[in-house]
């Protein structure tokens, strides 16, 4: 038996399109119960099986994941919306039972899977506290002997005795993670719960969660921010359409996530709606640097057709970014409705990396159509290319630099 | 379709075995297994036990709640079996001249109104809590029996306050207290159980079905009538009394009014009739509870 603190064999969930929209109604069960001895004899003789025998589409949401985690690793988990990051953590934390497959889990574990789950408007802060640490598994004495910790770091000490109704969203949000985050369990299972809250809080709470996996705890952490993931995680999986597509250090996987998103070019057909790009092309050349290429169409005329552009490196931060309206480069045309736009990017300072686009299209008055790491990128040719220790310590950018050696005098 | 290793480094991982806080050193009883259950799932009490304080608190939760915001607050608790009472009184036992065992009809009819308004409202709230628990049943687990106990036993505390009326309305027509008294608290838990009992089954069906949300209220109405309270079950023919007792509610009604207000005949078989209904619905719905939750996260 092997000692990972989670181990996953070929997990896999289905689930039934449409299953969460409507409920049945008795009529359809009862009907449903009659047919039910056919269906079993149609499954029987092994007419296909789950889909069309009982007449509802499926999917799996998860399929055949494997994995391990040993005692101490921080995990993160990413991939696209729907990519089944979430289904995985429910399963994990027992909140739905996989459909095949199965799983070892050893110690307490938590899940936070949600902030403020539990939550009762009517009660004030201090009841809101002591109900959630015992929805989220915590007891009395424990959440009476964290109390203090729990109000000081939510910051909300004079308003602990007023229900939580009259509460704003962001000292809501602080107190419910504050609870959560002073649970003490063997594996933590976080679920994209620091994307709320302002920008100060948020880095407290990236904060608390180093703190926390410095513990020796186990954490699975799902996020789509590729920072936060760096920054707490050793390792990542990635999933896509419930498949584990990647699993490794996690500089790599968010890599190989950030390229399978994004190509060489992007195409779409004009819907004649609204104003819309229409095909993107990036290519570098050693000479010309990047040649970025967007051509648009617009049911009317974009007084002036105004082109934004953000570039990123291989980790999801932003590099560069500009625009034709503030750009002092860029010649404005008075009116256009459809036609092509040129942007010729030096790229003399960049190290050699693969970057990434996202582009939006507007005129004067608003933004009209986004484009998020729609392109992708491959700088090459520097000089430092023999060497290459990682981006997180050196950065993406060369700078002129002047050397100097002085020997000390004797 | 063969997943991609991307280079693994255990590096960020400690060294297996080595726990680095004492107070988080697993012991090998610390091992929950994850997989797809098949058929009829045994009832796991000890998990049920190990959540008691959830359960507690979410009793708590109810309480406190249930008269947030109200101005007349908990005295609600007492306004409806009172009024009900004014009301039975006047229509059934003045105008309609319904016998109530020798007994004043107000005091007749307030004493069975109590385990009954515990057992109606109990079964409410018992059938629509999982489904008005939705947000926790998809974000946390705990097991999910938890949520209906907490939703019928939250009733006990009306229930108490309701009680003190009676002792005053006793006071006042003089009746006096018997050793049976003492088997109260027994058939407090008989209206508790019968109310889990079906509670368990609609609150499980309504996940699925929300026709359970309808159905209920005239449920609750016919089983009204189908319980002694404003008659006495001494109206019922002497040969269906036993098959009448398959009610659970009306074993429960006349051996309240047996214990506290010293009605000379004791329920005897209808009673029993009573606890062998109630024991088989409660173990039919604590299973199917058990057999249906593991998809409640789903379909809810």
């Amino acid at each position: 038996m092997s000692q990972a603190v989670i181990a996953c064999e070929e997990i896999g969930k289905q689930y039934r399109i449409g299953q969460r929209e409507r409920y049945k109604t008795l009529r359809e069960a009862i009907t449903e119960t009659m047919a039910a001895p056919f269906r079993r004899l149609g499954s029987a003789l092994r007419l296909s099986k789950g889909e069309a025998a009982n007449g509802h589409a499926t999917i799996w949401a998860l399929k055949g994941v494997s994995f391990e985690i040993q005692q101490g690793e921080v995990v993160g988990v990413i991939g696209r919306n729907g990519a089944g990051k979430s289904t995985l953590l429910k399963v994990l934390s027992r909140i739905t039972e996989p459909t095949e497959g199965h799983a070892r889990i050893r110690g307490r574990l938590s899940s936070l899977l949600e902030v403020g789950t539990g939550f009762h408007p009517e009660l004030t802060g201090r009841e809101n506290v002591y109900l959630n640490g015992a929805i989220l598994g915590m007891s009395r004495a424990e959440i009476a002997r964290k109390f203090d910790e729990i109000v000081a770091f939510a910051e909300i000490d004079e308003f602990i005795d007023t229900p939580v109704k009259r509460y704003s969203s962001g000292m809501y949000v602080r107190l419910a993670f504050a609870v959560a985050a002073h649970m003490e369990t063997e594996v933590l299972l976080v679920d994209e719960v620091l994307a709320v809250g302002d920008a100060a809080f948020q880095k407290k709470c990236l904060g608390k969660m180093g703190e926390v996996t410095k513990k020796g705890r186990t954490v699975l952490f799902v996020s789509h921010s590729m920072p936060s993931i760096q920054r707490l995680c050793g390792r990542a999986l990635l999933l896509d359409e419930g498949l584990l597509v990647a699993d490794g250090r996690v500089d790599k996987v968010i890599e190989r996530y950030l390229a399978c998103n994004t190509a060489q070019e992007f195409v779409a057909t004009f819907n004649g709606e609204q104003p819309q790009i229409t095909r993107a092309s990036a290519k570098w050349t050693q000479q010309e640097g990047i040649r970025l290429e967007v051509a648009f169409a617009s049911p009317f005329r974009l007084r002036p057709p105004l082109l934004g552009i953000s570039m990123y490196d291989v980790m999801g931060s932003p590099v560069w970014g500009t625009n034709a309206r503030f750009d002092p480069q860029a010649t404005l045309p008075d009116s256009m409705t459809a036609g092509t736009i040129t942007v010729e990017i030096c790229t003399e300072p960049l190290r050699s990396d693969t970057y990434y686009f996202s582009l939006w299209l507007a005129d004067q008055f608003q933004d009209y159509c986004s484009l998020e790491r729609v392109l992708s990128v491959e700088v090459g040719g520097g000089s430092d290319d023999v060497w290459r220790p990682p981006r997180s310590f050196i950065g993406n950018v060369r700078l002129d630099t002047r050397w100097q050696y002085e020997p000390a005098h004797a | 379709m063969p997943v991609e290793q991307l280079e693994t480094s255990k590096s960020s991982a400690l060294p297996t075995g080595q726990a680095v806080c004492p107070e988080l050193a697993t012991g090998p009883g610390a091992c929950t297994e994850i997989r797809p259950a098949h058929g009829w799932t045994p009832l796991v009490l000890r998990d049920l036990w190990n959540y008691r304080e959830l359960l507690f608190f979410l009793i708590w939760r109810d309480v406190k709640v249930r008269y947030k915001q109200t101005a007349l607050g908990v005295a609600w608790a007492v306004i409806q079996p009172l009024f009900t009472m004014v009301v039975f009184s006047i229509f059934f036992g003045h105008l309609g001249k319904i016998p109530s065992d020798g007994l004043p009809y107000p005091l007749f009819t307030y004493c069975a109104l109590l385990p009954w308004q515990l057992f109606s409202h109990a079964l409410t709230e018992c059938s629509n809590s999982v489904v008005s628990n939705e947000r926790l049943i998809t974000k946390v687990y705990f097991p999910r029996l938890v949520i209906p106990i907490a939703a019928v036993l939250a009733g006990l505390v009306d229930f108490s306050i309701a009680f003190t009326i009676l002792i005053g309305m006793m006071l006042y027509y003089g009746v006096g207290v018997s050793w049976a008294v003492l088997t109260l608290p027994g058939f407090v838990l008989l209206a508790i159980a019968t109310a889990l009992a079906v509670g368990l089954w609609l609150s499980a069906l309504n996940v699925q079905y929300r026709d359970v949300r309808y159905t209920l209220f005239f449920l609750v109405q016919v089983w009204l009538f189908l319980t002694p309270v404003a008659y006495p079950s001494s109206m019922i023919p002497p040969q269906w009394r036993a098959l009448y007792g398959l009610n659970p509610m009306a074993g429960v009604v006349e051996s309240f009014r047996w214990a506290l207000l010293g009605k000379a005949e004791s329920p005897g078989v209808m009673l029993l009739v009573s606890i062998g209904a109630v024991a088989l619905i409660l173990a039919g719905g604590l299973y199917y509870f058990r057999r249906m939750e593991k998809s409640f996260a789903d379909v809810v």
